[in-house]
């Protein structure tokens, strides 16, 4: 009943000019109450929810496409520098964005359950970690016994290069893994998948001896990051310093600088992703997803084209690595494990298989609850407990809440129960795929 | 009596045991094989050089003496995974689906056996216990953990697979993870909020520990004893004793021949008068059962669980299910003892033949890639049946 | 009926916007009712106290107890901040071992003015890249449990802890070893930054003194040491070393008793909780013995940790597990930092680099575990290291390690 009603609201107000005034207002509450509240949770989810609104309303493509940007590029980085934190979500967001756009070519689009994802993410992250850092003249020390005063072996302006560097790596990576496990059916396929990811993540824990490739479970510190010019950081606060209201720093601005970056990555992977999903490669795709044996009965050529998709996904995760390699000039296995390929696997999942805006969605909804919700519930329970306050209508002291019970503890769970849920309920993720729209409006039609 | 005795299939009790023996020396034979000509070959090279220099011993030698103790090692390791892949194996001859979730199950039965335990060691009753009663309360620990996995296993299907089948391959697939998941973090909330401990260990009683030796060589400097514990052989014993049990079921009974339809042509059988609800259901009891079992034994040969016990050996079971032809029983036991002595192998002697530089710490993947290998070059397996690709 | 078979990406048979609708309200609702929590505001005189360690995930075993020691030390000792009428309060973090979350963790903390102290992490793979943060806006931070080296030779003002380093707490054990007089060794580790950490000082050392080690060999298995204890026992060194916690070392050591090892076993302070011998039992003390070098000693020289423990218990119901007492120490040192700073801020909130320098100036603070003055990297100044043995078989008895060694050794510069 409820959902009906709104459907009705959504429709009658989805007119003419209102939902040009409803985009603008949610945007400029936003702005506002996390302007005024830097610390508020509320008033952040509002203004992360404006992208939705943005979305779903019906808007021209030019109004979407500037106000995306003012958004992105002026409200975005101002709210971010006055609260880190939240620079640090979007920033992350971002990163699990693209990798999930990664794995939603792997899985969504060629229908490939690829359950060791993360060991693509590892390889860009290791390389730039190998080479924008002083771990070539590291290669004969054992971990931790490395004196500090060694030479970079490349200036930290090569991450620029890198960057392309990554995409090739990786890409040859994905290819490497491919060849062996793409004749394997699905099932198969994902336990292969995840072991190789196990060993990708064995190899960076093991490869200091002989030589110190990867410096163990201690990771490689400190890489570098490419120079930001003082200049900037002069313009910044000259144009944004009032608004902001203290002196930005250039350890801010380096943070400013990833999350562009990360935007601009995204942008190049959205562009690519479209493309291909509308081209003979992306039907070729869908072909093999929906059936294997009728896709080779018309001609696709079924490896070459699980190739390119285990390559394209593949090359996604390499430049995130490389990016956060530098974002956050340190780097250890434990950031590659398997619970990070399930985590980017529950985002592909709540989203939407083989949808853009969906696995955008799902990375954001994933990220956000971890990071902040959960934690941000925890840590209010925690201070319920520490008053005398008391659950009203059944009398139950917060403070004898026992202290196991600890939201953020449990993410696993929450992991796990995503899967579930939407596995159960709602298969097709948040925002469906827009093709099995359009094929299914045609069978309604018929 | 004469009659019901008449009327037990006797091949079908040997037959096991008469394939599980062929797997361990089979197995073993063919690992030695292999160790002993890398032991030859690399003998006079710099790594025998070096091993000389440490334990004052030929490469050869170690390796030919240290032979029964790891063949022992990897079979009792090997006998438990191929428990665990039996689990595996029988819910994917039944239904095409990895149940991801049966290592959870597994981590089930292992905790419920071990709080029964720490429950009766804490009311002072196994301290005292003779060796009979040691016995009769681990059988009874066994028993509540096959039980209570089993129903966690028929419930999980109920739950969460169940609405889901008939869809893609895929979908039933992410939620087994889900489950997975889902689980671990219940057992978690579970142990913290009864016993506020996040590791449970087993409790010393009877002759569990007690090592049976068998000979005494000398090696180098060292005197090398190769033997094996009771702990060992008792879990050796209930392996094949469930794996004889779980064969003849599947292969002597109507209600083994039941599931052996619903795996072979699922349409078919349910119009052939089966209740295929009621035989999956019984699929993944049994195989609850099974990991249950392997769950308390594992608990007693390595003393220390935690939530995230499951993890691992669960893994390592499901590839050594896919390793011997997933969906086949045989394919199971046989990889699961071939994935045992290949691990074990490996961590015995790996560290030796490459002169430190890779050592126990890839067992593991040596694991996995092996199973890449097989895979590559033998789709279906090592014993595994060529069927077709199935959309 | 035919039941039509429902394939993957399939949708209902509701419209398009009515779905987007339902899933745009849903998310709000869900965010505006969780995200309510977290706009509690920050009243004049409150000042919190951060903790991060893994609560969640494998480790969180540790992470959990860390959480509590530093939660009793501020109920225990809190009373004088709160006689300046300041409100105290504990926000403990789950940074789930992984970095990201670290991170992610370290900037939200960093954005609420009123945390003056954060103890934290216990990996040091996570120290490293949060404490970049805490840097970056001056917050303290205290350490209880990491002893990489590189989390100190940064050279930060912010950043300190109270436990040794690996370059320290390796080189007590091989000379340990040596005073012992064991020529052949064999290292074990858990691949862990603080177990590998360890024993590549051990190595090293060991190596330097004259020691063989015949094996160094990590391992991530939890209980299936079978195939490690192969070469080990073969060898039969005269000294095993392992270098991590005491849920692996403990099992480890059992094991190997069990096939015949009779030498001795030695471990770093990982292995100090008494669950070590509920699982190791009798293994412990047959043999050669069982040692582990610490920071922390035993009840007969800092009676507090003794009082410490039973309070634990009491308090939680089970024993503490290995630095669960530092992270008593490092609340109570950044209590009384706190208290200097505001008393000489005139009873008001102190500042954060005011907090900072006056961890820095604590001059012999008496902790459970040791004395602390902070050096100019934030090491504590000659730590005070025992080696004990476990003397009995009984977890009750936890206590009565004999101290066979003691070093008081100043960290490198």
């Amino acid at each position: 009943m409820i959902s009906l009603f709104l459907k009705e609201l959504f429709d009658r107000v989805n007119k003419g000019r209102l939902p040009y005034l409803i985009v603008l207002g949610h945007i400029l509450a936003g702005s506002l109450l996390v302007y005024t509240q830097p610390r508020s949770n509320l008033a952040f989810l509002v203004l992360m929810t404006s992208f939705l609104s943005l979305y779903f309303f019906s808007t021209s493509i030019r109004f979407k496409l500037i106000v995306g940007t003012i958004l992105a590029l002026i409200i975005i980085p101002i709210v971010g520098v006055r609260n880190i934190f939240y620079l640090e979500v979007i920033f992350q967001i971002s990163v699990f964005a693209a990798l999930a756009l990664g794995l939603n070519i792997v899985v969504g689009f060629a229908g490939l359950l690829d359950l060791g994802y993360v060991a693509f993410y590892a390889v860009g992250a290791y390389l730039w970690a190998f080479f924008g850092s002083q771990q070539f003249y590291v290669l004969h020390y054992a971990p931790g016994t490395q004196p500090s005063d060694l030479a970079f072996l490349l200036p930290g302006d090569a991450f620029y290069m890198f960057l392309l560097v990554g995409v090739v790596i990786a890409g040859l990576t994905g290819i490497l893994l491919g060849l062996p496990v793409l004749r394997l059916r699905g099932d198969y396929l994902a336990i292969v998948t995840l072991g190789f990811g196990e060993v990708i993540r064995v190899l960076a824990n093991n490869l200091d001896k002989p030589l110190n490739f990867t410096n163990g479970p201690q990771g490689i510190t400190p890489i570098q990051r490419p120079t930001m010019p003082d200049i900037v950081v002069e313009w910044f606060n000259s144009v944004f310093g009032r608004v902001v209201g203290h002196h930005v720093s250039a350890a801010d601005m380096y943070n400013l600088m990833f999350y562009i970056f990360a935007l601009m990555v995204i942008i190049v992977i959205i562009f690519v992703t479209r493309r291909l999903d509308d081209s003979k490669i992306g039907r070729a795709w869908t072909a093999i997803r929906e059936d294997e044996t009728a896709a080779i009965a018309q001609g696709i050529p079924l490896v070459r084209m699980k190739l390119t998709a285990f390559a394209v996904g593949a090359s996604f995760a390499g430049v995130m690595g490389v990016l956060l390699a530098a974002s956050r000039t340190f780097i250890s296995p434990e950031s590659f494990s398997f619970m990070q390929s399930i985590g980017v696997l529950a985002m592909v999942i709540l989203g939407g298989a083989g949808s853009i805006p969906g696995v955008i969605l799902g990375a954001a909804t994933v990220t956000i609850l971890n990071l902040q919700v959960l934690q941000g519930f925890s840590l209010y329970l925690n201070e319920l407990r520490q008053t005398n306050a008391v659950i009203p209508i059944i009398n139950f002291a917060w403070k004898d809440l026992s202290p196991q019970l600890d939201p953020a503890k449990y993410q696993r769970m929450l992991f796990g129960l995503i899967l579930v849920l939407m596995m159960i309920f709602r298969p097709a993720g948040l925002i469906p795929a827009t093709r099995r729209k359009r094929e299914l409006e045609m069978e309604d039609k018929n | 009596m004469i009659r019901f005795l008449k009327r037990i299939n006797v091949y079908e009790l040997i037959r096991p045991v008469g394939q599980l023996l062929a797997f361990s020396v089979g197995s073993a034979a063919f690992m030695s094989a292999i160790a002993i000509s890398l032991a030859l070959a690399l003998d006079d090279t710099a790594v025998g050089a070096s091993l000389m220099d440490k334990y004052n011993v030929s490469l050869f030698t170690y390796t030919m003496l240290n032979l029964p103790q790891v063949v022992i090692d990897g079979l009792t390791i090997g006998f438990v995974y191929a428990a665990i892949a039996l689990g595996y194996t029988m819910v994917y001859g039944v239904l095409e689906f990895i149940n991801f979730a049966h290592s959870e199950i597994f981590a089930v039965g292992a905790f419920v056996g071990v709080e029964l335990l720490i429950a009766l060691d804490g009311m002072g009753i196994l301290a005292g216990a003779s060796l009979g009663m040691a016995y009769a309360y681990l059988i009874l620990a066994i028993i509540l953990g096959m039980m209570a996995a089993g129903g966690l296993a028929v419930a999980v299907e109920r739950i969460a697979y169940r609405p889901l089948r008939g869809m893609s391959r895929l979908v039933p697939l992410i939620s087994a993870i889900g489950v997975s998941f889902l689980l671990v973090d219940v057992i978690r909330l579970v142990e913290s909020l009864t016993s506020g401990q996040f590791n449970r260990i087993m409790p010393t009683f009877g002759n569990f520990d007690s090592r049976i030796i068998f000979g005494k060589i000398a090696m180098g400097t060292s005197n090398l004893t190769f033997g094996i514990s009771v702990k060992s052989i008792i879990v050796i014993v209930s392996a094949v004793l469930m794996l004889v049990g779980l064969n003849y079921l599947v292969n002597a009974t109507k209600v083994g021949k039941a599931m052996r339809a619903v795996a072979q042509d699922r349409p078919t059988a349910s119009l052939m008068g089966i209740n295929v609800n009621r035989i999956i259901s019984l699929t993944f009891l049994v195989g609850g059962l099974l990991g249950g079992a392997a769950g308390v034994l594992y608990a007693l040969k390595f003393t220390r669980i935690d939530p995230f016990v499951g993890f691992f050996p669960g893994l390592k079971a499901f590839t050594a299910a896919v390793l011997g032809g997933i969906g086949n029983m045989t394919g199971a036991l046989l990889g699961g003892i071939v994935l045992g002595m290949l691990e074990t192998f490996a961590g015995s002697y790996m560290g030796v033949f490459t002169m430190g530089a890779a050592g126990s710490e890839y067992k593991d993947i040596f694991a996995f890639s092996i199973l890449i290998l097989v895979l590559i070059f033998r789709p279906q397996g090592l014993m595994g049946k060529n069927v077709g690709q199935k959309a | 009926m035919v039941n039509r078979t429902k394939k993957l990406f399939t949708r209902e048979e509701e419209s398009m916007s009515l779905r987007r609708l339902s899933v745009f309200s849903m998310m709000v609702a869900a965010g505006m009712t969780l995200a309510l929590c977290g706009s509690v505001g920050a009243a004049g005189k409150s000042i919190k106290i951060a903790t991060q360690s893994p609560l969640s995930g494998d480790q969180s075993v540790v992470g959990v107890d860390i959480k509590r020691g530093a939660e009793m030390a501020l109920e225990q000792l809190g009373g004088p901040l709160k006689e300046m009428g300041f409100k105290i309060d504990l926000a403990p973090y789950d940074d789930q071992a992984n970095p990201d979350t670290g991170v992610a963790n370290a900037k939200r903390i960093v954005a609420d003015p009123a945390v003056l102290a954060v103890v934290g992490h216990y990996n040091s793979g996570v120290q490293i890249p949060s404490s970049e943060v805490y840097h970056s806006s001056g917050l303290v931070n205290v350490s209880p449990a990491n002893t990489n080296p590189t989390v100190t030779t940064r050279g930060y003002l912010e950043v300190n802890r109270i436990v040794g380093r690996d370059d320290v707490q390796g080189v007590v054990g091989a000379d340990f070893a040596v005073a012992k007089g064991v020529k052949t060794a064999f290292v074990v580790h858990d691949k862990t930054a603080y177990g590998q950490g360890i024993a590549e000082f051990f190595k090293k050392k060991a190596e330097e003194n004259g020691i063989k080690v015949l094996g160094y060999e990590g391992t991530e298995e939890k209980a299936n040491f079978d195939a490690l204890l192969s070469p080990v026992v073969a060898g039969n060194p005269d000294l095993v070393y392992f270098g991590g916690m005491f849920s692996q070392a403990a099992v480890l050591f059992k094991q190997a008793r069990e096939r015949g090892y009779e030498g001795i076993f030695l471990s770093d302070d990982g292995f100090g909780s008494s669950d070590a011998t509920k699982i190791g039992g009798k293994a412990l003390i047959s043999g050669g013995g069982t040692f582990y070098s610490t920071v922390s000693g035993p009840a007969s020289i800092y009676p507090g940790a003794a009082k410490f423990s039973q309070d634990f218990q009491a308090k939680y119901k089970a024993s503490p597990q290995p630095f669960a007492v530092q992270g008593y120490d490092s609340m109570a040192i950044s209590l009384k930092a706190i208290e200097n700073a505001a008393k000489a801020n005139n009873n008001q909130v102190p500042s954060r680099e005011a907090v900072a320098k006056a961890v820095r100036d604590l001059k012999e603070f008496k902790g459970l575990t040791g004395t602390f003055t902070f050096n100019k990297i934030g090491d504590p100044e000659k730590a005070l290291y025992f080696v004990l043995q476990v003397k009995s078989p009984d977890p009750a008895k936890w206590d009565e390690n004999e101290i066979v060694q003691t070093l008081e050794i100043a960290p490198p510069k």
